[in-house]
């Protein structure tokens, strides 16, 4: 589903991802984990066609990338750090925009489904200024899923979240993945990303340092691994 | 462009035309139902607009004999000034909290997203000519309730947007937002002003048809020509 | 470290030789003006000086649009430097133009619609160079700089002719009385030539100026590049 090669980003002069490879099959729950500035949210902004390559080739469903980011966007979910909302509307009046933008069909019963889904079904008429962050986050969640995308793209989505919200998402995700979509997530919580993915990626020196699919290493190693991929 | 992917779900496969004009009316709607909701933008801009106006008064003695021929400066700078207000917010509020990306993310064309916001910051300025117009003709017992003087404030509102939404896109991801805007819109768009302010100030005065139709061919002029320009340039303002 | 070029050297001086026989044809072999006396002679750089200044927005507005097609950042270095030199000649045209008017008009300004445009020309340019230095992402910064290159340089030519159309319908008492004295006079051959003369040295100061302006900014690249390798190591 995802096919990266040689992936070169620089920023002016620095390089920050230097020829990296990454494979995602389809309906695969990949975690992406690397010390900070280390280019995930890079890598993201690029499979998420909101970023260029500087060199290499991104395909995502066999389309290229940027070339072919038009036809691209219909499939694409995007989780941000940022939760991509409208303060000054309600969760429904957020869900319907999106839903126009992506000219969802049945908007209405797709909103109610997705409302439901994340849990907000009571706060559907509350603005979302008003909204926790973990709750703008389950809504970002709908948002991101509303058009049905056959790839879903999250960006650290637990950052900010207490333990409570982090565990509702964690649900959510569950249920989400589970509904044959591919699924990227950034993460610098190495424990949590093992637990939700069955692939666990170690992007370190701007290329893919380790792969490591669950079950074939105790999540006890882990962290021992991590440090010494990453240097840290 | 490649055809859309297809989504085994439930996406609508229409005409992209539809799509569109879609999400052009989406975004139209959100910001007026964010602003309906919040009424910040209308309120500085209202606000702004009458104490301009304000100034005006004592500053240029709007007497009775100087008004004919000073009404229309005053109006335009006021459109002008209190503009900037509106198109910064209007940017400020999608770059910030990095909703630009949200729309980014769309599978439309970027020029839809750049009409939509152009539209919408028309519709605003519109609201506020419509607020300002009749309460300076109650203020100085002038009609400005003239057909051909709707027009003008149409066009001219039209230039200003146009050339406003594109520089607003730039301006507002400086560090310098607030004071670049004017910076960079003023230049431009004084066409706009000048031939505005001729166009109102002939239709009061009662001038000869064709001064008029002069200054209308330039509005018109400016609006088609920038609304290509921005029509091509936007696309390079937000991709990465 | 590159060296200058051959061509550079030459051109430096050939620039240099020209300006000193412009110098001489200005002040010595054009005749002196009827009505205005040697003042007039200012016109022959001020002239000059918009000339440049306009190309030089020009160069701008397309290297900005070259750039956005190709993202070479040459062509921005490109666009940057002629922004700054453009600048400081249309800088002199308007100051030189009121030299100019002062003695002749007995006004340091006047509404002419060229030099009122011209001193838009230069507040776009300073716009143009604030929108640069408030954006830090260098791919950001080009491609805004190009954008609003190329959306100014179009409104110039239209804002010149909303001017004029303006004045046309009233036109503006200059202190000598006469709306239409913008300076007039008839160039004798000799006038002509110095003033074709001086056209050419000052657009070949210019592309000197711009060279120098380009390898300059290249130079900072190199050293920043370096620098960042050396860091970095």
């Amino acid at each position: 589903m995802i096919e990266v090669r040689k992936l070169v980003k620089t920023f002016g002069r620095k390089p920050v991802l230097r020829g990296l490879d990454f494979s995602v099959p389809e309906g695969d729950f990949v975690a992406v984990v690397g010390p900070n500035g280390a280019g995930k949210t890079t890598l993201l902004r690029i499979l998420a066609s909101l970023a260029r390559p500087t060199l290499g080739e991104v395909r995502l469903a066999g389309r290229r990338l940027p070339a072919e980011a038009g036809a691209v966007r219909r499939i694409l979910g995007v989780v941000s750090h940022q939760p991509l909302l409208y303060g000054d509307l309600t969760a429904e009046e957020n869900l319907r925009f999106y839903g126009r933008l992506y000219s969802v069909s049945e908007l209405e019963a797709r909103v109610e489904r997705v409302l439901e889904m994340v849990g907000l079904r009571p706060r559907r008429r509350d603005l979302v200024r008003t909204f926790s962050r973990g709750m703008q986050q389950r809504l970002s969640i709908g948002r991101a899923i509303l058009h049905e995308p056959l790839v879903l793209l999250l960006d650290e989505p637990h950052t900010g979240l207490d333990p409570e919200a982090a565990v509702m998402l964690d649900r959510l995700l569950g249920q989400v993945a589970g509904e044959g979509r591919t699924v990227v997530m950034t993460s610098h919580d190495l424990q949590r990303a093992a637990s939700l993915a069955n692939r666990v990626d170690v992007l370190a020196g701007g290329v893919m340092a380790a792969s490591v699919r669950k079950g074939e290493l105790d999540p006890e190693q882990l962290p021992a691994l991590y440090r010494s991929v990453t240097g840290a | 462009m490649p055809e859309a992917l297809a989504t085994p779900y439930s996406a609508r496969r229409d005409r992209p035309v539809a799509g569109y004009l879609r999400a052009i009316a989406a975004i139209v709607r959100k910001d007026l139902a964010a602003e309906l909701r919040s009424r910040e933008l209308l309120g500085a801009m209202l606000v702004f607009s009458l104490l301009l106006i304000l100034i005006f008064n004592f500053a240029l003695e709007l007497d009775a004999r100087t008004r004919q021929t000073v009404t229309a400066g005053v109006l335009w700078s006021t459109f002008a000034f209190a503009g900037t207000l509106g198109l910064n917010r209007s940017m400020a509020l999608e770059v910030d909290r990095g909703c630009l990306d949200g729309l980014l993310l769309a599978p439309v064309d970027r020029s839809a997203l750049f009409f939509g916001k152009a539209l919408g910051n028309l519709v605003f300025m519109l609201l506020v000519a419509a607020i300002i117009l009749p309460a300076y003709s109650a203020l100085y017992n002038v009609n400005l309730f003239l057909p051909g003087l709707m027009g003008v404030v149409l066009l001219g509102s039209i230039g200003y947007v146009v050339v406003g939404t594109l520089l607003s896109s730039m301006a507002v991801q400086a560090r310098t937002r607030d004071i670049l805007l004017p910076l960079l819109l003023f230049p431009v768009v004084l066409p706009v002003v000048i031939a505005a302010v001729k166009a109102t100030s002939g239709l009061l005065q009662a001038a000869p048809p064709e001064e008029i139709q002069g200054w209308i061919n330039l509005l018109i002029a400016y609006d088609v020509i920038f609304t290509a320009v921005a029509f091509m340039t936007f696309d390079y303002i937000v991709e990465e | 470290m590159d060296p200058m070029p051959r061509a550079l050297k030459t051109l430096n001086w050939l620039t240099a030789a020209l300006f000193v026989a412009a110098l001489y044809m200005v002040f010595l072999y054009a005749p002196r003006e009827a009505v205005m006396g040697d003042v007039q002679r200012v016109f022959y750089f001020h002239v000059s000086a918009g000339w440049v200044g306009a190309v030089a927005f020009l160069v701008t507005a397309i290297s900005g649009a070259v750039f956005l097609a190709r993202r070479d950042p040459k062509w921005d270095r490109l666009a940057v430097a002629s922004v700054e030199i453009g600048m400081v000649f249309a800088f002199i045209n308007i100051v030189s133009g009121s030299i100019w008017a002062r003695p002749v008009w007995n006004t340091w300004w006047t509404w002419d619609p060229r030099l009122v445009t011209a001193t838009i020309m230069e507040l776009i340019y300073l716009a143009y160079l604030m929108l640069r230095q408030g954006i830090e992402d260098p791919d950001r910064r080009a491609r805004f700089g190009s954008v609003y290159g190329i959306v100014a340089f179009i409104s110039v030519p239209i804002t010149f002719l909303s001017i004029r159309f303006f004045r046309t319908i009233h036109p503006v008492v200059i202190g000598s009385g006469d709306p239409t004295a913008e300076g007039a006079f008839d160039m004798t051959p000799r006038m002509l030539q110095a003033f074709m003369f001086s056209l050419l040295t000052f657009t070949l100061i210019y592309a000197t100026l711009l060279w120098h302006r380009v390898r300059l900014a290249r130079m900072t690249e190199h050293v920043e590049e370096r620098r960042m390798q050396l860091t970095s190591a």
